[in-house]
């Protein structure tokens, strides 16, 4: 049997990808409400909610970069240079908010205050930067050969900055719905009025960036049914069932909220997120470089992905199993003397 | 000179990369001190034990953090600011960097939150081992990385050019290249000394304000054994790192010990002055003939001189044979303070020995400097490589612009700084409580606010032990 390798390693970094975007997707969006939340002490509980698992959530951010470069590095060679400013603002709001865990709690009266504004800050500009990282990929690169050939600002659109202000909200919501799933008392209150806010904003910002990205590229457009000035709703229908997901995530987290669910507004989130992932990578598949490099151009030797994908098929069944079992150790509602400080 | 992306992108890679690695030579050698301490508490029920993990776990989740977020970048810039080095060793060494993600990175990140937060939340024996998974992934991080610097420094196991691309042929002697066991020991016993001095100059910084303190005088006692062992072992990794230099990469050797002649009986130089305008030394403080001896194993042996290399392929001679001194000389210095301190262990006398504690205090920060030092040597002296014989630095940059990275530049010192001072200020705070002031009478929590009724209250010290279940 001859496996599709470059096919494969496609899919890896895709839910890799994937994986970051829902799990740091929720602790990012812890310090993006930050600044709403109406006692320390209640920043406090939010922090040691997401404690024990930010690092491990932001190693799969390692593994979307590191993978691409082992599997595609064609790819990474010509995206990171494309999107350098984004990329190295992301790693600055990065550090900031990831000492931030811990310097905060060493910190005293103004070192503490610094801190809190740092976590917030660094999680918010991370956020937006990973927008606009998105944004620069879905619109596409200009090559020169097989090497980046466009300008420092090409990231830097409208088209970017809806989408760094959409995946913002996407992040609040995942964030607060996260709050109500493992807070409880006043704090679990407060993130269900987020939560509405944020599914409100998240659901627009949704409509509006799905619409501006039929016409971000020809060929974004003619997957969903729209060529050459005529209509295929049969294309359309294909892939209908992807909105449709993202429909029933949104009815979830409504459902959730309305009803005083616990659990179901922060799944209803996933899912959202799972559909317009979905929603964006039907556009640009099989680029790996939107518009002109396909993954399989990029691939790496056939023999380097087949080393790694014994090593994968090892490894990372046990990295999801041991990943559970850290959530499943600090399963429960948090309260603010959770740390260990 | 002119500050082109280039210059610009190797300072920043440079900078971001000597500050990334005071962590892993911290926490390497840390956690697996931890996982000791930890070990020694479970079996032998030892209060003090149990009080050293409980603070130097503090220090530890305070330099881990900086080292992963500092670490987080170095794997984006080799694509940001090299792309074309990327793009051609990709297929040869982007496995290793899988394998250091899949195999060290999610481990340590995982098992992380356990060993901090689940001190209540999972019995004594998962969270031992949490602790030693910790240990082990920083061990095997460890081995990835040195493994791809190695390939970079001794390339082999390939086929290809840098035009048409390169691709492994013989994955064992890519993993494996010439050099790596050599360099895998040198840095591992490098983070064991680094670790080792910071607690003893942490621990001796105690004696010296209260001797009775039983906590500080174990674990000084514990890094005087480490030292005492692990120094001179480390001369020997070193030595047979050099061989290795001597035989894939005779340049390096020649700029670490200033040798611009090709010629047997080489003196080897204690002090100099090397300029390569000049090509040669200023001025040099030299033995006669025992350089050959020293790197070749014979005044007789003919030692390469940087006169066998064209000028556009020498490294920078200056720093790298500074460097090298700075390097072995704190190594010579580690070794006398190893055996210092068995010498006062065996009189008993080492927690009063007022001099001996001030200079442990006093040798505290030289780990880093020795590991920083040493990979100036390892880096410079394989210049003007970036993959040694194969890749160019300046045909391996980015196509991106000066202002960019300028741009880039200045943010990352600025926000370096920042955490560096702060981390600095935070650890040292610490250490200076020491181990007993958080343990027993706990001071109000500062994650508590002063209103709060229970904010006096001491602090759980843990899980009770068996005896009282």
């Amino acid at each position: 049997m001859d496996l599709d390798l470059p096919l494969v390693w496609a899919g890896i970094i895709a839910l890799a990808v994937l994986l970051y975007v829902m799990l740091d997707g929720f602790d990012l969006g812890i310090g993006i409400l930050f600044p709403f939340a109406r006692s320390p002490r209640d920043r406090d509980t939010m922090m040691n909610s997401i404690a024990p698992y930010w690092d491990g959530n932001e190693t799969w951010l390692v593994l979307g970069g590191g993978g691409l470069f082992a599997a595609f590095p064609l790819a990474y060679a010509i995206i990171m240079p494309a999107l350098y400013i984004p990329i190295l603002l992301m790693m600055m709001a990065l550090i900031l908010r990831g000492v931030a865990f811990e310097f905060r709690a060493r910190g005293r009266t103004r070192g503490k205050a610094f801190w809190t504004g740092a976590f917030a800050g660094g999680s918010t500009v991370a956020a937006l930067s990973q927008g606009l990282v998105l944004g620069g990929f879905i619109q596409g690169v200009t090559l020169n050969g097989e090497a980046f050939g466009g300008g420092p600002f090409d990231w830097l659109t409208p088209y970017t900055l809806l989408v760094a202000v959409g995946l913002t909200a996407g992040y609040a919501l995942l964030g607060a719905t996260w709050l109500i799933w493992r807070t409880e008392d006043d704090l679990h209150g407060d993130a269900r009025r987020w939560a509405w806010r944020a599914a409100i904003a998240s659901a627009a910002l949704l409509v509006v960036v799905s619409l501006a990205t039929l016409f971000v590229h020809p060929q974004v457009a003619a997957r969903w049914g729209f060529e050459d000035g005529a209509f295929d709703l049969a294309r359309l229908a294909l892939l209908s069932p992807i909105p449709l997901l993202g429909l029933a995530g949104l009815g979830l987290v409504v459902w959730g909220l309305a009803k005083g669910g616990h659990v179901a507004p922060f799944l209803g989130s996933l899912t959202v997120f799972v559909s317009g992932y979905l929603g964006l990578a039907v556009g640009f598949f099989p680029n790996i470089v939107p518009y002109d490099l396909t993954f399989r151009q990029a691939a790496s030797a056939d023999n380097a992905l087949g080393l790694m994908l014994v090593g994968v098929a090892i490894l990372l069944p046990v990295i999801l199993a041991y990943t559970v079992w850290v959530y499943w150790v600090f399963r429960g509602k948090v309260g603010a003397d959770a740390g260990y400080h | 000179m002119e500050f082109d992306a280039l210059v610009l992108s190797r300072i920043q890679f440079a900078f971001t990369i000597a500050f990334h690695i005071i962590f892993p030579s911290f926490t390497i050698g840390l956690a697996s001190y931890l996982a000791v301490l930890e070990g020694l508490w479970l079996l032998t029920r030892n209060e003090t034990f149990k009080t050293l993990y409980l603070f130097w776990v503090k220090v530890f989740a305070l330099s881990f953090g900086m080292g992963v977020v500092s670490g987080v970048v170095m794997s984006y810039q080799l694509g940001t600011n090299w792309s074309v080095f990327s793009a051609v060793a990709g297929p040869v060494i982007g496995p290793l960097f899988a394998f250091e993600v899949l195999a060290a990175f999610f481990l340590e990140a995982s098992f992380l939150g356990v060993m901090l937060f689940g001190w209540k939340k999972v019995g004594p024996g998962l969270h031992f081992a949490s602790t030693v998974l910790v240990a082990f992934g920083t061990l095997t991080s460890a081995f990835w990385i040195i493994s791809a610097n190695s390939w970079m420094q001794s390339p082999s196991g390939f086929a290809g050019t840098v035009e048409e691309g390169l691709v492994a042929v013989n994955w064992l002697q890519v993993i494996f290249s010439p050099t790596f066991p050599e360099r895998l020991a040198h840095m591992v016993l490098a983070a064991y000394l680094t670790t080792a001095l910071v607690v003893a100059a942490a621990s001796a910084f105690r004696l010296l304000k209260d001797a009775s303190e039983t906590e500080s005088a174990m674990a000084l006692k514990m890094s005087i054994g480490m030292l005492a062992i692990v120094a001179p072992l480390q001369l020997l990794a070193g030595d047979l790192s050099g061989k290795d230099v001597r035989e894939h990469q005779p340049a390096k050797l020649a700029a670490i010990e200033a040798f611009w002649e090709t010629r047997t009986e080489q003196p080897f130089h204690i002090a100099a002055w090397p300029d390569r305008e000049l090509e040669g030394n200023h001025w040099e403080l030299s033995i006669p003939k025992i350089g050959s001896w020293i790197t070749g194993g014979s005044v007789e042996t003919e030692i390469q001189g940087l006169d066998a290399f064209a000028p556009e392929d020498r490294p920078p001679v200056f720093i790298v044979f500074w460097a090298f001194r700075l390097m072995v000389g704190l190594g010579l210095a580690m070794i006398a303070l190893g055996f210092w301190g068995a010498w006062t262990i065996w009189r008993g006398s080492t927690a009063r020995n007022q001099a001996f504690l001030r200079a442990c205090v006093a040798m505290g920060p030289t780990g880093f400097v020795a590991v920083i030092s040493g990979w100036i040597v390892a880096e410079v002296g394989r210049q003007p490589y970036v993959i040694y014989g194969v890749l160019r630095t300046e045909d391996a940059v980015s196509p991106i612009g000066a202002g960019a990275v300028s741009a880039s530049l200045l943010a990352f010192l600025v926000v370096y700084a920042i955490v560096f001072s702060v981390g600095a200020l935070y650890i040292l705070r610490l250490l200076a409580e020491g181990p007993v002031a958080g343990a027993h009478e706990a001071p109000p929590s500062q994650d508590r606010p002063p209103g709060w009724a229970l904010g006096a209250a001491p602090e759980d010290p843990g899980p009770p032990d068996k005896e009282d279940r």
